[in-house]
């Protein structure tokens, strides 16, 4: 398989502060696997997502994303990737539709060819009845998948993804879930940092356990797995999200998607 | 290069996208200075100049610097609010030209001051202001373009500094104080000796005093040499704060990755 990110040392020290925020963090992802980046607030998940997708410059270390150095190739980096923030970026004014057609020219679509991919995309993410309102009236999810849909324009190889999930009800989540999947299976790599271990336990191939900046514990989530003793058998009463997604499951909550 | 031009209309054509989705907040900003005209004008002028037309040949072509002026609150409120919402961060997770950017925001919002000084301008007809010649007319527009350019740059400045949009709120009490500090509503020979002087050097009087000369409109006769060479002096104030803030606002844009 074909390695898509490989970082050796990445390091970020911010001026006036005494601790690194990451300090020498090793990574590797192949295409068509899922990396999580686990770890408490403040480990250095978001910093090391925004040195990989060249948003900030790492003070040590090198990587390199689709096969461009984060450090001396930025613009190819920003070519090949696609990138999902914490908080939905996009034009809360103009709708989803002139979204997508915004970011598809700039990513150098010409016109018509953006106007098409924006159609795909809305299609694909179920938001054809809302491709006109603007993005500022959309739901949590939609806002979510939007966001996504943006991230996809240029058919990114590696798709980065900071807390996709925080905010979402369990519906909601579970449909961005097979977004991501959809994705996966197609080849694209994924990088996802998220604080709910649930949904590393969903979608991740490889996870990476990140405490103060450094890398606590790394694997494929099959050997982490075994780490975390063996597979106990217990009958658990159903939970209340069992209970909520019959009430609200995929075919009641369209409109929460 | 024409891939950076392209990705500077496109950007451009956002803010236009706005003013579509948005007409009230972009019609209420386009007739803000005619509002201010009316107000000083139909309001004050008879008190500051005897009668109303008389006032209005001298408050056109101050409303119209002062025009300028509030184009500044518009450029670091976008620039913020596109930092709050994370654009900012989206835009340059792209790969479109670095300048595309800052270039894209310079095209919207000289389109949107030239909207204002031609609104303005028409408000000023409508209540007896006549400029001596259309070419001085022309001149004088260039004179406050030139003036609006230099602003751009100083709000993309303190836009990319600036914490939050509250920010923004600041500057927009402080255009008060600012306007009023000038030749633009009244005589600086009428304040107390120090503040006129302020007044008289105050950048806003030389592009209004600028745009009296320009087109033939009476002005406050001035002894001081700023108030004699107005269109040199905004000239110059223009170019220096345009020399000083565009690297300091692109220095500002480089140093986010920090």
């Amino acid at each position: 398989m074909t390695v898509v990110l490989e970082a050796e040392g990445l390091t970020k020290r911010f001026p006036g502060r005494q601790a690194a925020a990451v300090d020498g963090v090793d990574l590797r992802l192949e295409e068509g696997r899922v990396l999580a980046l686990l770890g408490a607030n403040g480990a250095g998940k978001t910093t090391t997502l925004r040195m990989l997708t060249t948003l900030t410059r790492p003070t040590g270390g090198s990587a390199r994303v689709a096969g461009a150095d984060i450090r001396t190739s930025g613009s190819a980096v920003r070519r090949r990737i696609g990138v999902v923030g914490q908080y939905a970026a996009l034009d809360e004014v103009l709708s989803g539709r002139a979204n997508l057609v915004l970011f598809g020219r700039l990513l150098g679509l010409a016109p018509a060819a953006a106007r098409q991919r924006a159609a795909e995309l809305l299609v694909q993410f179920d938001l054809v009845e809302a491709a006109g309102r603007p993005v500022g009236q959309y739901s949590g999810g939609m806002r979510r998948r939007i966001d996504l849909a943006v991230a996809l324009i240029n058919r990114p190889r590696v798709l980065f993804v900071d807390e996709p999930t925080t905010g979402l009800d369990p519906v909601a989540r579970r449909s961005l879930w097979d977004a991501v999947r959809e994705l996966v299976d197609k080849g694209t790599a994924v990088v996802l940092t998220t604080q709910y271990l649930e949904e590393a336990d969903a979608l991740a191939d490889d996870v990476v356990f990140l405490r103060d900046g450094s890398v606590a514990l790394a694997g494929s989530i099959d050997e982490l797995r075994l780490l975390a003793g063996p597979p106990r058998i217990e009958t658990r009463p159903p939970s209340l999200e069992d209970l909520y997604l019959t009430l609200y499951g995929p075919t009641t909550a369209e409109e929460n998607r | 290069m024409t891939r950076a031009i392209t990705q500077s209309i496109v950007l451009a054509g956002r803010t236009f996208g706005h003013w579509r989705a948005q007409p009230v907040p972009f019609l209420v900003n386009l007739l803000f200075p005619t509002l201010v005209l009316l107000m000083m004008g139909g309001l004050l002028g008879g008190a500051i100049a005897g009668d109303l037309p008389t006032y209005f040949w001298y408050a056109v072509p101050g409303v119209l610097a002062v025009a300028m002026l509030f184009g500044l609150e518009g450029t670091m409120l976008a620039i913020t609010t596109d930092a709050k919402n994370a654009i900012t961060d989206r835009l340059r997770s792209l790969p479109i030209s670095g300048a595309a950017v800052p270039a894209g925001r310079c095209l919207a919002d000289m389109a949107a001051s030239l909207l204002a000084l031609a609104t303005t301008c028409t408000a000023g007809l409508l209540m007896g202001w006549r400029p001596g010649s259309w070419t001085g007319l022309v001149e004088a527009a260039l004179v406050l373009l030139a003036f609006r350019f230099a602003l751009l740059w100083l709000g993309l400045f303190a836009g990319l500094r600036a914490t939050s949009p509250e920010v923004v709120v600041a500057v927009q009490i402080l255009v008060w104080p600012i306007s009023m500090l000038s030749s633009v509503f009244v005589d600086p020979a009428t304040m107390p000796r120090w503040l006129g002087a302020v007044a008289e050097w105050n950048p806003l009087s030389a592009a209004a005093n600028a745009v009296r000369e320009l087109t033939g409109s009476p002005t406050f006769t001035s002894t001081t040499w700023a108030g004699q060479h107005a269109v040199m002096l905004s000239l110059v104030t223009s170019g220096v704060v345009t020399a000083v803030f565009a690297p300091l606002a692109v220095r500002a844009y480089r140093n986010l990755d920090a």
